[in-house]
């Protein structure tokens, strides 16, 4: 070891403060220790994958909606399942990397703090959408299916705003978190619920059928994700029975989703300035 | 009058609830200078450095380094400290090269001066053969180089190291502390590391000890040394109490002691030790003469063994 080298000297530039491109390397990070940790691929993708399998065929013929069987129903609950699964998986490294000590050298750096939140988010989020799009693709093997190309592109950014949403949601949960175990608890208490009242699994019923499950569901923001993608891939198939389910306008769920991930943003860059005692390890 | 200074403390305090952590500390640490702060575990050194490096906020008392105030310039002290954890904070799924490239982003650097400073650094930490691994493969010594390599990167003028040679092997120490020198020595990088080694407080350019919260000594090590007032004798015996006590009836010298142990410093130590045997047949088991060591200065400033700190009263 020794640090004067005759080879090459680089000469001392002072420290700038380039928060894109921190951000940016801060992202690929995400998506580097993805791929490295297979089972995560698997679980993120594997398990939508099952339900979507298991219950689209086992309540495909019990249940019709206008002219769609569950299968049909089911999928874009099954997008954002995916794209659920992965922001969170993507939000317990914020623990880890806790844990292991490596967000102390990021702390401790001159970068801000909207650099360390856009790079952990926008690579959650890019990781979701593509596990999401690719799965989505499958929606074209379904009947009914809408396949102009100009659509699919809507959906794919609306998948891309829902994932920021949900990162972002994610990040703030697991920030003050010292360890997985807590955000196993929060992931069943909150987003499974957040999910199965999302409109992902059974329609929104209309405000006289059932007041406070339509209220719940209406208040959710996950469900103009949901119905957004549903949209956008089927059309208005399933609004042909008014006065027994309620179903949000799709410029309703671009503005409620946008909304979303806009206060989720501002809140992870919020928390991001509060230090907890699981820094100091 | 502040420019030659990279480090200027005054009352300094900290509390984690009710525990006080750090109590009124002041020092001032010179540019180019090699400052280690030794104590027990417990004593308030990693407190200290979680402070210095801006990892936990400023409770009270000012701290400033390079005449920057910390807790109004937090952004320009961060851009010229380099800060080596206790805890790893490496990226154990990312490559050596890879961790380096990421550090390199968070101050800044990119393009070609990367890819010079990333090779500098591997060949002079030694990692070259390494730089493709992952680092959950790498060895503790080499990992402690990668996060050299880490604090590093942007030529910081000042560089905070806790614990730096925890689980290193003794090859592994000298190494680390001849990097440290050539630094200072080459760069008039100014080094400033908390240990729980003695011997390694050695070291230093300049020491302070830190024991429950404050610092109970601050100088050279030989100054300090020096303080003690000449040699220690140890005798170890089966009454301890009594033969302290014979000791200070018979010769008028100042006996404690210390972990079942008699100890006492004189100049003349030398010369004690055959009048001891002597004075008391049969109740001397072993007797030691010894040079002072920083030891000897942490139980006269602070009244007990260094190990024993540990674990007393918080």
């Amino acid at each position: 070891m020794s640090p004067e080298s005759p080879a090459h000297q680089t000469k001392i530039v002072p420290v700038v403060s380039r928060p894109l491109l921190a951000a940016t390397m801060l992202c690929w990070r995400e998506i580097i220790r993805f791929f490295r940790q297979r089972n995560r691929v698997i679980g993120a993708v594997g398990t939508p994958l099952i339900f979507w399998l298991l219950f689209g065929t086992g309540l495909d013929r019990s249940f019709q909606l206008g002219d769609q069987g569950f299968r049909e129903y089911f999928f874009p609950g099954t997008v954002v399942m995916i794209l659920l699964f992965t922001s969170i998986f993507a939000s317990i490294s914020i623990i880890e990397d806790r844990r292991e000590g490596f967000l102390q050298s990021v702390l401790v750096s001159p970068i801000s703090r909207w650099s360390m939140v856009l790079g952990k988010v926008l690579g959650g989020t890019l990781i979701a959408l593509v596990q999401g799009i690719v799965f989505s693709l499958l929606a074209l093997f379904l009947p009914g299916v809408k396949t102009e190309l100009a659509n699919w592109f809507s959906i794919f950014s609306l998948m891309f705003v829902i994932s920021v949403a949900l990162t972002a949601m994610g990040y703030v949960l697991a920030w003050r978190m010292d360890s997985s175990q807590g955000f196993h608890a929060i992931m069943n208490l909150v987003l499974m619920p957040m999910w199965l009242l999302s409109g992902a699994f059974f329609p929104i019923p209309a405000l006289g059928e059932n007041g406070i499950l339509h209220w719940v569901m209406r208040v959710n923001p996950l469900t103009y994700g949901v119905t957004g993608i549903r949209y956008l891939m089927f059309g208005d198939v399933n609004m042909k029975t008014p006065g027994v389910f309620w179903v949000p306008e799709l410029a309703t769920c671009w503005i409620v989703t946008a909304l979303f991930a806009a206060v989720a943003i501002f809140f992870a860059w919020k928390v991001s300035g509060s230090r907890t005692t699981g820094d100091l390890l | 009058m502040a420019s030659d200074l990279a480090i200027c403390v005054d009352s300094l305090s900290h509390h984690y609830g009710q525990r006080q952590a750090l109590c009124d500390v002041g020092f001032e640490v010179k540019r180019g200078e090699i400052f280690v702060f030794v104590g027990p575990n417990g004593g308030g050194k990693t407190t200290l450095f979680r402070v210095l490096s801006t990892l936990i906020p400023l409770q009270s008392g000012t701290v400033s380094l390079h005449g920057y105030d910390l807790s109004r310039q937090q952004h320009l002290i961060r851009a010229l400290i380099g800060v080596v954890f206790q805890a790893p904070s490496l990226d154990r799924k990312l490559t050596v090269a890879e961790n380096i490239r990421l550090q390199a982003a968070l101050y800044g650097l990119s393009g070609t001066i990367l890819q010079t400073r990333e090779a500098e650094l591997l060949e002079q930490l030694g990692l070259v053969e390494r730089a493709d691994d992952r680092v959950e493969t790498l060895s503790g010594g080499l990992k402690r180089r990668l996060e050299l390599a880490k604090g590093m990167i942007h030529h910081p003028q000042l560089l905070l190291l806790d614990e730096p040679s925890t689980a290193l092997d003794p090859g592994a120490r000298s190494d680390l502390w001849e990097y440290l020198y050539r630094l200072r020595d080459t760069q008039n990088v100014t080094i400033v590391l908390t240990s729980h080694l003695l011997e390694e407080a050695d070291r230093a350019d300049r020491l302070a000890i830190l024991n429950e919260g404050s610092i109970a000594a601050l100088d050279t090590p030989d100054a300090l040394r020096a303080t003690v007032g000449g040699d220690s004798i140890t005798i170890q015996t089966d009454k301890p109490a009594e033969l302290a006590s014979g000791v200070r009836g018979k010769f008028k010298i100042e006996a404690s002691i210390l972990n079942e142990t008699v100890r006492f410093e004189h100049p003349d130590a030398h010369t004690w030790v055959t009048r001891l045997v002597e004075a008391f047949p049969g109740e001397i088991n072993a007797i030691t003469l010894g040079k002072p060591t920083l030891e000897d200065v942490f139980i006269a400033k602070t009244g007990h063994h260094f190990w024993q700190a540990e674990g007393t009263k918080p």
